[in-house]
Protein backbone atom coordinates (compact mmCIF):
# COMPACT_ATOMS: atom_id res chain seq x y z
CA UNK A 1 0.00 0.00 0.00
CA UNK A 2 1.55 3.44 -0.80
CA UNK A 3 2.25 6.36 1.51
CA UNK A 4 -1.31 7.88 -0.24
CA UNK A 5 -3.89 5.22 0.47
CA UNK A 6 -2.60 5.05 4.02
CA UNK A 7 -3.50 8.16 4.82
CA UNK A 8 -6.60 8.17 2.76
CA UNK A 9 -7.60 4.99 5.17
CA UNK A 10 -6.03 6.04 8.43
CA UNK A 11 -8.03 9.38 7.40
CA UNK A 12 -11.43 7.37 7.05
CA UNK A 13 -10.67 4.89 9.88
CA UNK A 14 -10.05 7.72 12.37
CA UNK A 15 -12.74 9.98 11.14
CA UNK A 16 -15.35 7.43 11.69
CA UNK A 17 -14.21 6.47 15.06
CA UNK A 18 -13.39 9.75 16.47
CA UNK A 19 -17.62 10.46 15.93
CA UNK A 20 -18.64 7.04 17.17
CA UNK A 21 -16.31 7.32 20.49
CA UNK A 22 -16.97 10.96 20.68
CA UNK A 23 -21.23 10.80 20.76
CA UNK A 24 -21.07 7.84 23.38
CA UNK A 25 -20.39 10.19 26.24
CA UNK A 26 -22.61 13.37 25.37
CA UNK A 27 -25.53 11.06 24.52
CA UNK A 28 -25.42 9.25 28.08
CA UNK A 29 -25.46 12.96 29.60
CA UNK A 30 -28.27 14.51 27.62
CA UNK A 31 -30.52 11.83 28.21
CA UNK A 32 -29.85 12.06 31.97
CA UNK A 33 -30.08 15.52 31.72
CA UNK A 34 -33.25 15.08 29.90
CA UNK A 35 -34.59 12.71 32.68
CA UNK A 36 -34.11 14.84 35.25
CA UNK A 37 -35.76 17.80 33.51
CA UNK A 38 -38.61 15.62 32.81
CA UNK A 39 -38.87 14.75 36.82
CA UNK A 40 -38.58 18.01 37.78
CA UNK A 41 -41.14 19.19 35.38
CA UNK A 42 -43.41 16.37 36.79
CA UNK A 43 -42.73 17.76 40.22
CA UNK A 44 -43.41 21.21 39.55
CA UNK A 45 -45.20 21.90 36.07
CA UNK A 46 -45.18 25.42 37.12
CA UNK A 47 -41.64 26.24 36.96
CA UNK A 48 -41.14 24.60 33.67
CA UNK A 49 -40.29 27.28 31.72
CA UNK A 50 -37.25 27.70 33.86
CA UNK A 51 -35.92 24.05 33.76
CA UNK A 52 -36.80 24.28 29.99
CA UNK A 53 -34.60 27.46 29.33
CA UNK A 54 -31.83 26.02 31.74
CA UNK A 55 -32.24 22.26 29.66
CA UNK A 56 -31.90 23.91 26.73
CA UNK A 57 -28.44 25.52 27.63
CA UNK A 58 -27.72 22.95 29.40
CA UNK A 59 -27.97 20.41 26.68
CA UNK A 60 -25.91 22.28 24.45
CA UNK A 61 -23.13 22.86 26.60
CA UNK A 62 -23.14 18.40 26.57
CA UNK A 63 -23.53 18.57 23.00
CA UNK A 64 -20.53 20.78 22.42
CA UNK A 65 -18.32 17.96 23.07
CA UNK A 66 -19.98 15.85 20.46
CA UNK A 67 -19.70 19.31 18.05
CA UNK A 68 -16.02 19.26 18.91
CA UNK A 69 -15.27 15.32 17.70
CA UNK A 70 -17.71 15.75 14.81
CA UNK A 71 -15.51 18.89 13.41
CA UNK A 72 -12.01 17.54 14.00
CA UNK A 73 -13.89 14.29 11.60
CA UNK A 74 -14.83 16.34 9.30
CA UNK A 75 -11.26 17.97 9.31
CA UNK A 76 -9.71 14.82 8.93
CA UNK A 77 -12.06 13.66 6.73
CA UNK A 78 -12.60 16.90 4.02
CA UNK A 79 -9.32 19.19 4.91
CA UNK A 80 -6.64 16.63 6.01
CA UNK A 81 -4.01 18.88 7.23
CA UNK A 82 -0.82 16.01 5.68
CA UNK A 83 -2.70 15.56 2.60
CA UNK A 84 -1.46 17.84 0.13
CA UNK A 85 1.88 17.02 1.56
CA UNK A 86 1.34 13.25 0.70
CA UNK A 87 0.35 14.35 -2.86
CA UNK A 88 3.34 16.46 -3.51
CA UNK A 89 5.67 14.02 -2.36
CA UNK A 90 4.12 11.02 -4.21
CA UNK A 91 3.52 13.03 -7.25
CA UNK A 92 7.71 13.92 -6.81
CA UNK B 1 -22.20 24.42 -1.29
CA UNK B 2 -19.78 21.31 -2.48
CA UNK B 3 -19.95 18.22 -0.38
CA UNK B 4 -15.85 18.34 0.22
CA UNK B 5 -15.88 22.08 0.82
CA UNK B 6 -15.98 22.38 4.68
CA UNK B 7 -16.68 26.11 5.20
CA UNK B 8 -18.49 28.72 2.85
CA UNK B 9 -15.30 30.48 3.18
CA UNK B 10 -13.51 28.24 0.07
CA UNK B 11 -16.73 28.74 -1.98
CA UNK B 12 -14.95 31.88 -3.99
CA UNK B 13 -18.07 33.68 -6.06
CA UNK B 14 -16.47 36.22 -7.66
CA UNK B 15 -12.32 36.83 -8.27
CA UNK B 16 -11.43 40.08 -9.73
CA UNK B 17 -7.35 40.40 -9.60
CA UNK B 18 -6.30 39.35 -5.75
CA UNK B 19 -9.99 40.46 -4.42
CA UNK B 20 -11.95 37.04 -3.82
CA UNK B 21 -15.55 37.56 -3.18
CA UNK B 22 -16.38 34.36 -0.90
CA UNK B 23 -19.87 32.99 -0.02
CA UNK B 24 -19.01 34.24 3.64
CA UNK B 25 -19.06 37.54 3.16
CA UNK B 26 -21.57 37.54 0.18
CA UNK B 27 -24.46 35.95 2.39
CA UNK B 28 -23.31 37.93 5.17
CA UNK B 29 -23.91 41.18 3.39
CA UNK B 30 -26.90 40.19 2.26
CA UNK B 31 -28.23 39.51 5.44
CA UNK B 32 -27.54 42.36 6.88
CA UNK B 33 -29.12 44.59 3.70
CA UNK B 34 -32.78 42.41 4.81
CA UNK B 35 -32.35 43.02 8.07
CA UNK B 36 -31.45 46.69 8.18
CA UNK B 37 -34.01 47.37 4.80
CA UNK B 38 -36.71 45.10 6.42
CA UNK B 39 -36.49 47.44 10.18
CA UNK B 40 -36.05 50.40 8.07
CA UNK B 41 -39.43 49.49 5.68
CA UNK B 42 -41.40 48.43 9.05
CA UNK B 43 -40.34 51.24 11.28
CA UNK B 44 -41.35 53.94 8.53
CA UNK B 45 -44.59 54.71 9.62
CA UNK B 46 -45.32 53.49 13.23
CA UNK B 47 -48.00 54.08 15.03
CA UNK B 48 -48.93 54.49 18.92
CA UNK B 49 -52.48 54.15 18.49
CA UNK B 50 -54.35 50.77 19.12
CA UNK B 51 -53.89 50.45 14.99
CA UNK B 52 -50.61 49.25 14.49
CA UNK B 53 -49.52 47.42 11.05
CA UNK B 54 -48.85 43.30 11.19
CA UNK B 55 -45.16 44.34 10.96
CA UNK B 56 -45.23 46.39 13.55
CA UNK B 57 -46.61 44.01 15.79
CA UNK B 58 -44.44 41.44 14.80
CA UNK B 59 -41.41 43.48 15.78
CA UNK B 60 -42.76 44.44 19.07
CA UNK B 61 -43.39 41.24 19.84
CA UNK B 62 -39.84 40.51 19.22
CA UNK B 63 -38.70 43.01 21.34
CA UNK B 64 -40.71 42.55 23.70
CA UNK B 65 -40.17 39.06 24.03
CA UNK B 66 -36.15 39.37 24.03
CA UNK B 67 -36.18 42.02 27.15
CA UNK B 68 -38.63 39.32 28.86
CA UNK B 69 -35.81 36.88 28.47
CA UNK B 70 -32.76 38.82 29.10
CA UNK B 71 -34.24 40.13 32.41
CA UNK B 72 -35.40 36.72 33.50
CA UNK B 73 -31.96 35.50 32.71
CA UNK B 74 -29.98 38.15 34.04
CA UNK B 75 -32.47 39.12 36.71
CA UNK B 76 -31.60 42.75 36.19
CA UNK B 77 -33.00 45.35 33.75
CA UNK B 78 -33.21 44.01 30.15
CA UNK B 79 -31.89 48.12 28.84
CA UNK B 80 -28.69 48.03 28.06
CA UNK B 81 -28.13 44.67 27.11
CA UNK B 82 -30.91 44.66 24.47
CA UNK B 83 -29.00 46.18 21.84
CA UNK B 84 -26.45 43.89 21.94
CA UNK B 85 -27.84 40.38 22.53
CA UNK B 86 -31.08 41.62 20.16
CA UNK B 87 -28.99 42.33 17.79
CA UNK B 88 -26.35 38.72 18.29
CA UNK B 89 -29.57 36.55 18.35
CA UNK B 90 -31.21 38.22 15.67
CA UNK B 91 -28.38 38.24 13.17
CA UNK B 92 -27.95 34.40 14.00
CA UNK B 93 -31.27 33.39 13.72
CA UNK B 94 -31.85 35.01 10.14
CA UNK B 95 -28.64 33.63 8.81
CA UNK B 96 -30.17 30.33 9.95
CA UNK B 97 -33.31 30.37 8.89
CA UNK B 98 -32.68 31.69 5.37
CA UNK B 99 -31.30 28.07 5.08
CA UNK B 100 -34.87 26.90 3.21
CA UNK B 101 -33.86 29.48 0.88
CA UNK B 102 -32.48 27.73 -2.44
CA UNK B 103 -28.55 28.35 -2.99
CA UNK B 104 -28.15 30.12 0.44
CA UNK B 105 -25.40 29.23 2.13
CA UNK B 106 -25.40 30.24 6.21
CA UNK B 107 -22.34 32.61 7.03
CA UNK B 108 -22.60 30.99 10.53
CA UNK B 109 -21.32 27.95 8.99
CA UNK B 110 -17.86 29.38 8.57
CA UNK B 111 -15.37 29.71 11.30
CA UNK B 112 -15.02 33.47 10.33
CA UNK B 113 -18.32 34.46 11.77
CA UNK B 114 -18.93 32.26 14.55
CA UNK B 115 -15.43 33.41 15.94
CA UNK B 116 -15.97 37.33 14.86
CA UNK B 117 -19.35 37.16 17.29
CA UNK B 118 -17.57 34.92 19.87
CA UNK B 119 -14.86 37.80 20.07
CA UNK B 120 -17.86 40.77 20.36
CA UNK B 121 -19.02 38.63 23.65
CA UNK B 122 -15.21 38.42 24.41
CA UNK B 123 -15.10 42.17 24.39
CA UNK B 124 -18.35 42.84 25.78
CA UNK B 125 -18.01 41.66 29.00
CA UNK B 126 -15.42 43.56 29.85
CA UNK B 127 -16.68 46.23 28.08
CA UNK B 128 -20.33 45.76 30.32
CA UNK B 129 -18.12 44.82 33.34
CA UNK B 130 -16.63 48.08 33.91
CA UNK B 131 -19.66 50.25 32.85
CA UNK B 132 -20.99 48.48 35.50
CA UNK B 133 -18.51 48.74 38.44
CA UNK B 134 -15.32 50.54 37.15
CA UNK B 135 -12.20 49.19 36.34
CA UNK B 136 -10.83 48.05 39.88
CA UNK B 137 -14.26 46.01 40.87
CA UNK B 138 -14.00 44.14 37.36
CA UNK B 139 -10.58 42.88 37.80
CA UNK B 140 -11.10 42.31 41.13
CA UNK B 141 -13.67 39.08 40.02
CA UNK B 142 -11.19 37.71 38.58
CA UNK B 143 -9.14 37.16 41.93
CA UNK B 144 -12.09 35.84 43.95
CA UNK B 145 -12.12 33.86 46.09
CA UNK B 146 -8.13 33.92 45.97
CA UNK B 147 -5.28 35.00 43.97
CA UNK B 148 -4.88 31.12 42.46
CA UNK B 149 -7.44 31.61 40.80
CA UNK B 150 -6.80 34.01 38.50
CA UNK B 151 -4.90 32.17 35.66
CA UNK B 152 -7.79 29.79 35.81
CA UNK B 153 -10.33 32.70 35.50
CA UNK B 154 -8.08 33.70 32.70
CA UNK B 155 -8.54 30.42 30.89
CA UNK B 156 -11.61 29.99 31.28
CA UNK B 157 -12.00 33.53 29.83
CA UNK B 158 -10.71 32.22 26.39
CA UNK B 159 -11.87 28.50 26.30
CA UNK B 160 -15.37 29.76 26.57
CA UNK B 161 -14.87 31.98 23.75
CA UNK B 162 -13.84 29.35 21.65
CA UNK B 163 -16.56 27.12 22.41
CA UNK B 164 -18.90 29.67 21.78
CA UNK B 165 -17.52 29.84 18.40
CA UNK B 166 -16.93 26.37 17.91
CA UNK B 167 -20.01 25.44 19.09
CA UNK B 168 -22.19 27.51 16.95
CA UNK B 169 -20.00 26.83 13.76
CA UNK B 170 -20.16 22.81 14.38
CA UNK B 171 -24.28 22.95 14.48
CA UNK B 172 -24.67 24.93 11.46
CA UNK B 173 -22.13 23.35 9.32
CA UNK B 174 -23.04 19.83 10.42
CA UNK B 175 -26.47 21.07 9.10
CA UNK B 176 -25.70 21.96 5.78
CA UNK B 177 -22.58 18.86 5.43
CA UNK B 178 -25.85 16.78 6.34
CA UNK B 179 -28.05 17.89 3.76
CA UNK B 180 -25.10 17.71 1.16
CA UNK B 181 -24.24 14.20 1.80
CA UNK B 182 -28.10 12.90 1.99
CA UNK B 183 -28.24 14.68 -1.33
CA UNK B 184 -25.89 12.71 -2.69
CA UNK B 185 -27.01 9.13 -1.69
CA UNK B 186 -31.10 9.92 -1.18
CA UNK B 187 -31.95 12.83 -2.90
CA UNK B 188 -35.94 12.16 -3.12
CA UNK B 189 -37.26 13.43 0.50
CA UNK B 190 -35.09 12.69 2.89
CA UNK B 191 -32.86 16.19 3.02
CA UNK B 192 -36.10 17.66 3.58
CA UNK B 193 -36.46 15.98 6.65
CA UNK B 194 -32.95 17.23 7.26
CA UNK B 195 -33.48 20.66 6.59
CA UNK B 196 -36.08 20.99 9.04
CA UNK B 197 -34.53 19.78 11.49
CA UNK B 198 -31.70 21.99 10.41
CA UNK B 199 -33.82 24.62 10.92
CA UNK B 200 -34.76 23.65 14.48
CA UNK B 201 -31.51 23.51 15.58
CA UNK B 202 -30.28 26.60 13.90
CA UNK B 203 -32.99 28.48 15.77
CA UNK B 204 -32.45 27.00 19.22
CA UNK B 205 -28.38 27.74 18.77
CA UNK B 206 -29.27 31.71 17.39
CA UNK B 207 -31.49 31.90 21.34
CA UNK B 208 -28.12 29.76 23.03
CA UNK B 209 -25.71 31.58 21.93
CA UNK B 210 -27.60 34.71 22.53
CA UNK B 211 -28.63 33.44 26.45
CA UNK B 212 -24.90 32.38 27.12
CA UNK B 213 -23.89 35.60 25.56
CA UNK B 214 -26.53 36.60 28.59
CA UNK B 215 -25.03 34.88 31.32
CA UNK B 216 -21.40 35.89 30.56
CA UNK B 217 -22.02 39.44 30.60
CA UNK B 218 -24.53 39.50 33.51
CA UNK B 219 -21.38 36.96 35.83
CA UNK B 220 -19.62 40.23 35.24
CA UNK B 221 -21.90 42.57 36.99
CA UNK B 222 -22.05 43.54 40.44
CA UNK B 223 -25.78 42.62 40.67
CA UNK B 224 -25.08 39.21 39.89
CA UNK B 225 -26.90 36.98 41.88
CA UNK B 226 -29.67 39.41 43.32
CA UNK B 227 -33.62 39.11 43.16
CA UNK B 228 -35.11 39.70 39.97
CA UNK B 229 -36.35 43.37 39.42
CA UNK B 230 -40.10 43.09 40.87
CA UNK B 231 -42.87 43.91 38.98
CA UNK B 232 -42.97 47.29 39.34
CA UNK B 233 -39.86 47.91 38.19
CA UNK B 234 -40.51 46.43 35.32
CA UNK B 235 -43.87 48.48 34.65
CA UNK B 236 -42.16 51.63 34.93
CA UNK B 237 -40.33 50.60 31.96
CA UNK B 238 -43.01 50.23 30.23
CA UNK B 239 -41.92 46.17 29.59
CA UNK B 240 -44.63 43.68 29.02
CA UNK B 241 -44.58 41.17 31.87
CA UNK B 242 -45.40 37.85 30.77
CA UNK B 243 -45.10 34.31 32.34
CA UNK B 244 -43.68 31.85 30.76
Amino acid sequence: MDIQSLVAVTSIFIGGLTIAIGSIGPALGEGRALAEALRSIAQQPDESGTIVRTLFVGLAMIESTAIYCFVVSMIVIFANPFWNQVVEQATR
Amino acid sequence: MDMTDISPDEVVVWKWGFVHLNATILWTWAVMAVMAVGSWWITRRLSSGPEISRWQNLLEVIVGYTRDQIRQISRQAAGPYLPFIGTLFLFIAVCNALAVVPGYVPPTASLSTTAALAICVFVAVPVYGVMDQGVGGFLKDYVEPSVVMLPFNLIGEFSRTLAMAVRLFGNVMSGTKIAAILLAIAPLFFPILMQALGLMTGLIQAYIFAVLATVYIASGQEAAGQAEPSDQEAASTGEPRSES
